[in-house]
């Protein structure tokens, strides 16, 4: 009796070693002007954690510096001398296109917490490669629906020369059904608008679509604020973000921009998120702060049912998204990025400070346009 | 398009050239005078932005702001100058350029730790806020045109200063023979950090003036830095006026550029194609402006012949 009883203690005792610790490396932009971004992530993702209290994952953070042969580096690095099993964390698409195709080729796991070009969505998708945030072009599809409903005919649409910035206009104009005014794309970077804005001016247009994320909105709406054109603004979440409002001030008043997630979205894993973020960090979250969030929980979900090193039932474990997202419902598609809603927020003033309010629905359930072109 | 929209243009090229002179003035003074290659001077731009922007939220004063600014670039400058700077004349321009990008790091991450990642708020005063209306019906907002203004009196101003007086007279004769002016009783050090304090006022008040219209950011400098570089190699390395007809070339050619080429392509191609190509074309036309001018004159517009 005593022998069967020390036998299954001991059997318990290696139950429990063998519950693999799960070593996650978590690459992102922490230093640079896009820092906000990655540090918004990371918080996120680290809170999640935290709230779990869980002491069998263990997080390796790198700072990619926003380029894309760091990020390179770091994952080399973290993949062969600290032999992680999941990355995650990139911000931007063209450091996730250098890393993600070459780590899930390795077999390691990769979860997005932002970046998701066409390319890993469509013929590139990998049954390793889960987008936890949404497909790049979904905001801007959103934009695109919400501008059709509010009954503009006659937008003038604007973006970055950059991959990203082509999936922007091409996801807007997926949904959008009236005329274009004009169609411009402005450099990478750029800090000044004025010839732009006087294009605008002179176009007759009723409506203005942009997508120019992180410094370039700023520059964009502060310049257009003063410049007396005052036809209604219409842009995805990047420019609106919690961390970027408050240095564009009350020229961004009114301003409707779409997103997958506001903070104000009412359910209760939401709520939650959003006090003990604001306690512990002294700040609103981000999306971004919402997307670590979201996608450290799934994680966790999916350790729950299955051990990382069993790639079948992990990935199965994923796909089952059995987790509380701060976005309400929350399902992966085939090619395993979301299937959600997304929202129509005006820029309101709360206080002291500014801060987005959801206006509306601008689509619902929505995966993405790639779907056909993934074979798994 | 309409006239209206090519003066706007034209009042648009003006304004980012104006600024970018401010910019390129420093940097062309002090590679004249010390023969120095100055990365950091983007740096020094986003000094000046923060200032602005941290005095302005603390005294709500945009004047203040801009007062902040031109003393702390100066002050980081002549900081600079004494403490690394001065130690790197006598190296050849690798050294200079490797010290100088490591300064560019150290800012970015000093200014990082102290701010915060996130951008800075700055606003146009309320006073100089909105737009105006020209002659011939142009709306065109007011404080582009103050811009201008400004920067039009300190180009009259560092003129006069270069050309009308003693400290002018030391800092042309520093760059054309510094051992002689050495030997003619002028302390040189005190030359040479007077010339980098005063390139890194030029540069800090660019970086308010401009830092209300756009993100104060760390980072910001660089882009500028670059354009920077192209105005004075244009203009001819060492050369005020150089500095000023290269970033008005610079600036309306970037602005113009943009809007015309599309529309130029778009006469033999169909729209889409032409904005495409028209979009990649004008991003490149100050770059094929610098080369042109460079086949022509190798030593830029106003450099030294050699």
């Amino acid at each position: 009796m005593l022998k069967q009883l020390l036998a299954s203690v001991a059997l318990a005792a290696c139950a429990t070693t063998a519950m693999a610790e799960v070593k996650v490396g978590l690459i992102t932009t922490l230093s640079g002007g896009g820092a906000g971004l990655g540090i918004d992530t990371r918080d996120g993702f680290m809170l999640a954690l935290e709230q779990a209290g869980r002491d069998d994952v263990e997080v390796v953070i790198e700072d990619d510096q926003q380029k894309p042969d760091v990020a390179v580096q770091l994952a080399d690095r973290l993949i062969q001398s600290e032999k992680v099993d999941v990355l995650t964390g990139i911000v931007w698409s063209n450091l996730a296109m250098a890393v993600v195709p070459a780590a899930t080729a390795q077999g390691l796991f990769y979860l997005s917490t932002n970046a998701a070009p066409a390319q890993l969505a469509g013929a590139g998708c990998n049954p390793n490669y889960f987008s936890v945030s949404y497909q790049n072009d979904n905001l801007h599809e959103a934009a695109g629906a919400y501008a059709t409903k509010a009954g503009f005919a006659n937008s003038f649409i604007l973006a970055p020369n950059y991959p990203a910035g082509k999936d922007s206009l091409n996801g807007f104009k997926r949904f959008y059904e009236g005329e274009l005014a004009g169609e411009i794309y402005t450099d990478l970077g750029q800090t000044d608008y004025a010839a732009e804005i006087a294009q605008i001016r002179a176009s007759g247009a009723d409506s203005v679509f942009f997508f120019l994320p992180g410094g370039m909105g700023i520059s964009f709406l502060k310049q257009y604020a003063d410049s007396g054109v005052d036809l209604p603004l219409i842009g995805p979440a990047f420019s609106f973000d919690q961390n970027i409002l408050q240095a564009v001030g009350d020229a961004a008043l009114g301003v409707k921009n779409t997103s997958s997630w506001s903070k104000d979205l009412d359910n209760a894993a939401n709520a939650a998120f959003v006090t003990a973020y604001s306690e512990k960090y002294g700040r609103l979250p981000s999306l971004y702060s919402a997307q670590g969030y979201d996608t450290a929980n799934l994680l966790l979900s999916a350790m729950d049912k299955a051990e990382v090193s069993d790639d079948e039932a992990f990935r199965a474990a994923l796909m089952e998204a059995d987790f509380d997202s701060v976005r309400g419902k929350f399902s992966f598609n085939a090619s395993q990025h979301p299937v959600q809603d997304l929202y129509v927020r005006e820029v309101v003033r709360e206080g002291d400070i500014l801060t987005n309010q959801i206006v509306d629905t601008a689509i619902t359930d929505r995966g993405h346009a790639y779907e056909a072109e993934c074979k798994m | 398009m309409t006239p209206l929209l090519i003066v706007e243009q034209v009042l648009n090229g003006l304004q980012s050239g104006i600024m970018l002179f401010l910019m390129a003035a420093g940097l062309t003074l002090i590679f004249g005078v010390m023969g120095l290659i100055n990365l950091a001077h983007g740096s020094l731009f986003m000094v000046g932005a923060f200032a602005a922007a941290a005095t302005a939220a603390a005294t709500g004063s945009f004047l203040l702001g801009l007062g902040a600014a031109l003393v702390a670039a100066a002050c980081a400058g002549a900081l600079v100058e004494r403490l690394v700077i001065r130690r790197l004349y006598d190296r050849d321009h690798l050294d200079q350029v490797l010290a100088t990008f490591a300064l560019i790091l150290i800012f970015s991450e000093g200014t990082r730790w102290i701010f915060g990642s996130f951008p800075l708020y700055l606003d146009i005063p309320p006073a100089l806020s909105g737009p105006v209306t020209l002659p011939g019906g142009i709306q065109y907002p007011l404080y582009r045109l103050f811009l201008i203004g400004v920067g039009l009196v300190l180009a009259g101003a560092l003129f006069w200063l270069i050309g009308r007086t003693r400290l002018g007279i030391r800092i042309r004769a520093g760059e054309n023979d510094r051992e002689m002016i050495a030997a003619l009783g002028v302390d040189i050090a005190r030359l040479y950090t007077l010339v980098f304090a005063l390139g890194a006022a030029l540069a800090g008040l660019a970086g308010a003036l401009v830092g209300a219209i756009q993100s104060v950011q760390v980072g910001m400098g660089e882009p500028v830095l670059i354009l920077a570089f192209v105005v004075i190699v244009i203009g001819g390395i060492g050369s005020i006026t150089g500095a000023l007809v290269g970033a008005l070339l610079v600036g309306l050619t970037d602005t113009l550029g943009g809007i015309f080429l599309p529309r130029l392509f778009a006469l033999v191609m169909d729209p889409a194609a032409a904005t495409q190509t028209g979009a990649a074309l004008s991003s490149m036309a100050i770059y094929m402006l610098m080369a042109a001018v460079l086949v022509w004159r190798p030593t830029g517009l106003f450099g030294a012949r050699t």
